[in-house]
């Protein structure tokens, strides 16, 4: 069987906690990811709160999955994009989000950012060059 | 006859906020809980709704989301589950914008 590999995005519009949904993307994700296809993600809208820094859910007693946002680098997961103006309708910024990286092999292993900060308009580019959406 | 008032879904998903700050009397209150969270943030487009009522936020809520409470409007109060316990008995009737 031929070897095709396909623009895989995740589409994440929800916060984290409230619904599942934000749960079962990042699981979705992870598995894309292990069958080796091109995976984006994006972040909009209230989904821009599943990077919120500093999530602690001792409180309402359930997992703090937040942490594995963190390892999508490891999985090879490098372009999360994060849509600016969800974030300013929230009075959120950059510095409110997790610092997401990736380690490049052809740069001896240099630590780049994930995380792409763009304009609805430049999302939009971004889906249209996609073979397959998942919105969660 | 104050009620008080629960929200418990984002602000910038649904217009449950928008309807219970609008209908809320003199002495009724809000208390925010689960993705309502969102709308006790200072910066956000929110806010504004906010102005003038008497707000609680649900603190466990809160710190699973990741907000401290530097970045909350002004006067509103961070309360726990006692706090929401106390809130439902000191009110005469609850009213959930689900």
């Amino acid at each position: 069987m031929a070897e095709v590999t396909k623009k895989f995005m995740y589409i994440n519009r929800k916060p984290p906690y409230g619904t599942i949904y934000a749960w079962e993307a990042l699981e979705v994700v992870l598995i894309g990811a292990a069958f080796e296809q091109d995976v984006s993600v994006i972040f909009m809208d209230d989904g821009v709160y599943q990077l919120a820094k500093g999530q602690d859910t001792a409180g309402i007693g359930m997992k703090n999955f937040s942490p594995t946002y963190a390892a999508l680098g490891d999985f090879e997961i490098t372009k999360i994009y994060v849509e600016k103006e969800s974030l300013e309708e929230r009075g959120l910024s950059l510095d409110d989000l997790q610092h997401l990286v990736w380690e490049d092999e052809d740069e001896d292993w240099a630590e780049k950012d994930s995380i792409r900060l763009v304009s609805r308009a430049e999302l939009a580019d971004v889906l249209a060059d996609q073979d397959v959406l998942f919105n969660f | 006859m104050a009620m008080l008032h629960l929200v418990n879904k984002s602000p910038y998903s649904v217009r449950n906020l928008e309807t219970a700050s609008s209908i809320m009397k003199d002495d009724d209150s809000l208390l925010l809980i689960e993705d309502g969270v969102f709308g006790a943030v200072k910066k956000g487009k929110a806010a504004s709704m906010l102005s003038g009522l008497k707000v609680a936020v649900l603190g466990p809520d809160l710190a699973a989301r990741g907000i401290t409470e530097d970045k909350l409007i002004d006067g509103i109060e961070v309360i726990d589950y006692a706090g929401f316990v106390d809130l439902v008995a000191a009110n005469d009737k609850v009213q959930s914008w689900l």
